[in-house]
């Protein structure tokens, strides 16, 4: 292994412009999502059904909103694996509300502020102390979940109003949830903030190299921090969605979203190292997971059967891009 | 309207009707588990592949989650709504949580009932219980105490902290202590989460914060075979029993080397040939689920339904070194 590629702080991407390469990538996804429904189309009768695909979306909605924020996150060199426990613990403060007579306007914002409070304080530990978020974040992790198992034990939460069941079970039109469609405008915007804004620009220059960036002015820590509260905040509203969905609270909830959540950002083409990536890639990566599982589910697939699935998928997804490059490399050299 | 256009609707609609048509022969029941790899649902399905058989013109679809959350278990009711099966008999992950997508299972014509572990009362049509809550948590007790005369201190060690039927059977469990069995004292609840590496921690966790400890009550198939192997590894058998619910295939060497006395278990088989059936009677025969209404379950008899729809199938049953070869070999 004397051929490793020289490690990625050293040198800039300018050798590697994303913009085919990702554009590339990009057309792989789509083309894999293609594949995937054809074959879900096929294998089974009921795929094509317009509540069947309905119901499909609600597998990837809640996470893909998260994904959106952490592939900003990821861009610039950060992680944030406390995501779902800070869905746990807006949920558990939605349903505290709610046995105080919250209304669903109330309960909304409250997932909202906790999410960004949890969000700000893992951005000030990491920028202000300059811990790294990895650890930070498995640490807030145990933390949130843990004040939530404080806080319910083996109870639940329920209750909560009929108004706020739209959010999670609410269709705008036909079968167009409520869920698909903020997701569809979150894609929007997180597509026009990170691709077009200078804020998206100074992402990925933070990504690629902190302390170039650093000394050209932009303000790495203050982004940073920025991109934790929007994590939280995303958060937040999946929370919101979620427990809606549940109509309940009990705080095992979701459980191991964290991971599905990294996975749908690396699926989607982000680099796990930072300064690559792209929100098309995401939303279609989002997509191609909510397909896989919806249609290994219609065949009644296991579900460790389904987790295999994505494993390879992924696996396949980082090494493609690394054996593509040694190929490409080889020839050159 | 063109022509074209004409004939390619008719022939979509002829292809679904097709397919339909194809697909209606048999009543698609889904018996959905809390996890697949869990001998206890495995032996479930057995029984419900026996009442198919019986019934005739059942499919049994045998599914769940691989992760026991109420998440994962809602993506396969949702696949499940979307096959558009006739019925689905659920042990649940989570009470409340599993209320609205059950709910529009129910709103698209499909018969729900909950077993084993229920579904609050809106969420489906009648609840199956493997057995009565009160003497459930009663026999987990009296499985340890019979071998205490002394009386002493016990510990439980239970699946995950939400469970619905677990915490129910220790609450019951808890109010039978003081009058029926004075002796006993229940020192602790540790929650192994039906996870072999942290039910064995917790276990050898009991053992040295209680050093005094009796016995070890597992209400949980998962539980109860890793206390046993931890009593078995520490060297104290005789000392501490363990006992609670357990599959007699799993636990037979832990009630032959001694670890245990004696455990408890309803029937597994008898359970989902019973979901089945019931399941059949609400969505094939159309019988009405409601309080006092009583159901026939096949060879396991009948029952009756309580004012929250709930019927209990039979008292658990006791395995012990008289008995564990035989049953050992069922299930």
């Amino acid at each position: 292994m004397t051929d490793v590629p020289a490690p990625r702080h050293i040198p800039d991407r300018l050798d590697k412009p994303f913009s085919s390469a990702i554009f590339s990538w990009e057309a792989l996804l789509v083309v894999v999502a293609i594949a995937i429904f054809a074959i879900n189309s096929f294998a089974s009768p009921y795929f094509l059904d317009p509540y069947s695909l309905s119901d499909l979306t609600f597998n990837f909605t809640e996470k893909g909103l998260i994904a959106f924020a952490m592939a900003l996150l990821i861009i610039s060199g950060e992680i944030d694996l406390s995501v779902a426990a800070i869905i746990a613990l807006a949920s558990t403060m939605m349903g505290m509300a709610v046995q105080a007579g919250a209304d669903t306007p109330v309960l909304v914002l409250i997932g909202i502020v906790v999410g960004l409070g949890c969000g700000a304080f893992n951005g000030l530990l990491v920028t202000r102390l300059g811990l790294p978020s990895i650890v930070v974040t498995i640490g807030t992790m145990s933390l949130f979940r843990g004040i939530a198992f404080i806080i319910l034990g083996d109870q639940a939460y329920k209750g909560y109003p009929e108004s706020f069941a739209f959010f999670g079970q609410g269709y705008v039109w036909w079968v167009v949830s409520f869920e698909l469609v903020l997701f569809l405008i979150a894609a929007i915007i997180y597509w026009f903030v990170l691709h077009r804004t200078s804020f998206g620009r100074r992402v990925f220059a933070i990504g690629n190299n902190p302390v170039a960036a650093q000394f050209s002015g932009v303000r790495v820590g203050r982004i940073k921090f920025i991109l934790f509260c929007l994590t939280g905040l995303m958060s937040g509203i999946a929370s919101a969605l979620i427990t809606s969905r549940l109509g309940s609270t009990r705080p095992s909830i979701a459980q191991g979203y964290e991971l599905e959540v990294i996975t749908m950002v690396v699926l989607g083409g982000v680099s796990i190292l930072g300064g690559a990536g792209s929100i098309v890639g995401v939303v279609l990566a989002a997509l191609i997971m909510g397909l896989v599982t919806f249609g290994l589910g219609l065949l009644n697939v296991p579900g460790i059967v389904m987790s295999i699935f994505i494993g390879l998928l992924l696996i396949i997804v980082i090494a493609l891009p690394i054996i593509w490059r040694r190929l490409r490399g080889g020839r050159l050299a | 309207m063109s022509f074209l256009k004409k004939l390619m609707v008719t022939a979509a609609f002829s292809a679904a009707m097709f397919v339909n048509a194809a697909y209606a022969e048999n009543v698609k029941i889904a018996l959905v588990v809390k996890s697949l790899g869990n001998g206890f649902f495995d032996a479930a399905n057995k029984g419900a592949e026996e009442a198919a058989k019986e019934l005739g013109d059942v499919d049994i679809i045998y599914t769940g989650p691989t992760k026991a959350t109420a998440e994962a278990q809602i993506e396969v009711v949702n696949s499940l709504i979307a096959q558009k099966v006739n019925a689905i008999a659920i042990s649940a992950n989570d009470a409340d949580a599993l209320v609205p997508v059950l709910k529009k299972a129910m709103e698209r014509g499909i018969t729900v009932i909950s077993w084993d572990s229920g579904v609050a009362k809106e969420g489906r049509q009648l609840h199956l219980n493997p057995s009565d809550t009160g003497l459930i948590g009663e026999t987990i007790i009296k499985l340890a105490a019979d071998y205490l005369p002394e009386g002493g201190d016990v510990a439980i060690l239970s699946a995950s902290s939400t469970a619905t039927n677990q915490n129910a059977w220790i609450e019951a469990a808890k109010k039978v202590l003081p009058e029926k069995f004075p002796k006993i004292k229940l020192v602790a609840t540790v929650y192994g989460d039906d996870d072999s590496a942290k039910s064995t921690d917790e276990a050898k966790g009991l053992l040295k914060s209680y050093p005094n400890l009796k016995a070890i009550i597992a209400p949980t198939t998962v539980g109860v075979v890793a206390a046993a192997q931890v009593v078995t590894d520490e060297n104290l058998i005789g000392k501490v029993n363990v006992t609670g619910l357990a599959l007699p295939s799993e636990f037979k060497k832990f009630i032959d080397n001694g670890a245990s006395q004696a455990v408890a278990l309803w029937n597994p088989i008898d359970l989902g040939y019973s979901a089945v059936y019931l399941a059949h009677d609400l969505a094939v025969k159309k019988e009405e689920a409601k309080p006092g209404a009583t159901l026939s379950i096949g060879r396991v008899g009948k029952v009756t339904l309580d004012d929250t729809n709930s019927a209990a199938m039979a008292p658990p049953f006791k395995f012990d070194k008289s008995n564990i070869e035989k049953f050992s070999k069922i299930y």
